[in-house]
């Protein structure tokens, strides 16, 4: 697969990950993103994935995929068993999102994740305009069947890590293009519609 | 009785069979001095041998996988849905070899053999074999189809426990391991039911401490129990609702204890005509090969050790109402397997039709079955 393939956000996530690291994907869908990097960076690792269709299209590409509910946890993995955990667009999806960062860094050394940042102008301006819940490129579907249950802006995700004693080593801010734009470093939390971090645990 | 085989069917097929004479140290402690293993091939094998797939039978399975052996046969063979020209073990492209186990009673050495030391039916006196002598004997076989090395091993059930033994056994004469609706060893729950059959037939008044051939006769009844309680568990309490429900087989009471229930009819009927055919002894050496599995024991019952050295790719797959091997036991293999980095997918197949899913066309499990086996023959 060529980087030109593989959706914005992996391709940038994919520059912060070294050659043959060992990581584990949270959510990785058809695992495209173990796919590209096995094959550019000879990365080792599973995607855990919880629909049938999305693990049989990543076997059937040759990547290791597990059948895993990630709201039970990553009880399953050891301590610092893999270099990254990665999850992508997943967080909001997720019913205990602070215990699932705490289980992420407590399985990897590192963790990278990405999530819609709510704070984003459009969302305040339909909020504020239109006064229904924001529907957006970012967030397409309506409050009442979405798979969005946590959504979070930049500056709550940060306090989390803050309250969490989470180092952040690394972060991004782009558009739904995944382009980093004048506005969106400077007004991160107004610009910015994808928030990439790459985070560790401060020891305690 | 098929008019015609289907076009995706094995077709016809006779079984072979072949002569070791070189003794088998058994994991007992006893040996056998010489012995036959009747398996059934299908496809060809390749210029380099690099396209062979071992095919490993449960409890009550043979070596007649797939296809027809007349055109009398009622059934094709037991593993028809995954076996054939086009299926996810896909007879076009791979040489696919089943035999029927040690100790079993369809034409390989077992109890119903003659014993050549003495001339009379080996019966309870055939030694306990165990999923590692079974290995073994099959890397025999397999030396004398002049094959080095699989490319699968694949089993469902007590086959997928010796899938997983060949990895360990011979790291590096196998490159892939397809383990389905197994564990890695028997909980106390399985063994109990194990027991309660092997109770079955040992207490049948025919059964003659094994000699029951000598004395022409067999534990029929004993055996119909054994089953009738196995095929329970078999199958999910939803199947079996979903099949029967409280339907009654002659729409009134008659307050007695004969068969009311359809239920009661399907076991009955399914316990004679599995007696009819299968061996009692056969049946308890069977039961203890599933009992006595437990490759994690000899490395301080950490399975994650025991697996350390194995070089195969794994797929587990496991059904969700399969309480006989559950879900819960897939994972233990696969996490031993993420433990040591080792290449491993999983997935739990939903399915309502419990242990007894893997022997049935549900579409996500041969859709994941194909796609995995597409890469195990990609490079062919």
């Amino acid at each position: 697969m060529s980087k030109a393939y593989l959706r914005t956000d992996l391709a940038l996530i994919s520059t912060w990950i070294p050659e043959n690291a060992h990581i584990l994907d949270l959510g990785c869908g058809k695992g495209d993103l173990l796919k590209y990097l096995h094959t550019k960076a000879n990365i080792t690792g599973y995607g855990l994935e919880i629909n049938i269709q999305n693990i049989s299209k990543g076997i059937d590409s040759g990547v290791n995929i597990i059948h895993q509910n990630l709201n039970h946890g990553l009880q399953n993995f050891p301590d610092n068993s893999f270099d990254y955990v990665v999850m992508t667009q997943t967080l909001q999806a997720i019913k205990k999102p602070a215990y699932l960062l705490s289980e992420m860094l407590r399985v990897g050394k590192q963790s990278i994740i990405t999530f819609p940042n709510f704070a984003h102008w459009s969302h305040r301006l339909y909020l504020s305009v239109i006064g229904k819940m924001p529907v957006s490129r970012s967030l397409p579907n309506p409050w009442y069947d979405t798979p969005n249950i946590h959504l979070c802006t930049i500056k709550d995700f940060e306090l989390l890590c803050k309250e969490e004693n989470i180092q952040i080593l690394q972060r991004a801010i782009v558009n739904t293009e995944h382009r980093s734009t004048m506005g969106n470093q400077i007004f991160p939390n107004f610009f910015g519609e994808i928030a990439l971090y790459r985070l560790q645990q401060k020891n305690t | 009785m098929p008019k015609t085989i289907p076009e995706n069917s094995i077709g016809l097929v006779t079984p072979k069979t072949c002569q070791f004479d070189h003794p088998l140290q058994l994991e007992c402690g006893q040996t056998l001095s010489e012995y036959e293993l009747i398996y059934e091939t299908y496809g060809t094998l390749n210029a380099d041998a690099s396209n062979a797939i071992l095919i490993c039978h449960a409890l009550s399975g043979d070596h007649h996988a797939a296809g027809y052996h007349s055109m009398q046969d009622r059934k094709p063979g037991w593993w028809e849905t995954c076996i054939g020209p086009g299926k996810p073990i896909d007879s076009n492209q791979f040489f696919i070899v089943c035999p029927n186990n040690l100790g079993g009673c369809k034409g390989s050495t077992g109890p119903i053999s003659i014993n050549p030391q003495t001339g009379k039916y080996y019966g309870p006196d055939f030694p306990i074999v165990t999923v590692q002598d079974w290995v073994h004997a099959q890397e025999r076989l397999a030396q004398q189809l002049g094959i080095n090395k699989w490319l699968a091993v694949i089993g469902g059930s007590l086959g997928g426990m010796q899938a997983l033994q060949w990895s360990i056994s011979y790291p590096d004469k196998l490159e892939y391991a397809i383990i389905i609706a197994s564990a890695p060893k028997l909980s106390a729950q399985n063994i109990a039911f194990n027991e309660v059959a092997r109770q079955a037939i040992i207490s049948d008044p025919n059964f003659h401490q094994g000699h029951y051939l000598e004395n022409n006769t067999r534990p029929t009844h004993g055996l119909i129990l054994a089953r009738m309680l196995g095929h329970i568990t078999y199958l999910s309490d939803d199947a079996m609702g979903a099949k029967f429900g409280r339907e009654l087989r002659n729409d009134t009471l008659y307050y007695n204890y004969d068969v009311e229930f359809q239920v009661e009819s399907y076991l009955r009927y399914q316990g004679r005509s599995f007696a009819d055919h299968f061996d009692a002894n056969t049946y308890l050496l069977m039961t203890k090969v599933l009992d006595y599995f437990d490759p994690a024991h000899a490395f301080n019952d950490d399975l994650a050790l025991a697996l350390k050295a194995v070089q195969a790719k794994f797929l587990v797959l496991s059904f969700t109402s399969d309480w006989r091997f559950s879900p819960k036991r897939s994972t233990e293999i696969v996490n031993a397997l993420i433990a040591n980095r080792k290449q491993v997918s999983y997935a739990e197949i939903t399915a309502h039709q419990g242990h007894d899913a893997f022997l049935i066309p549900i579409p996500d499990y041969l859709s994941i079955f194909h796609a995995y086996m597409q890469n195990v023959g990609a490079h062919l």
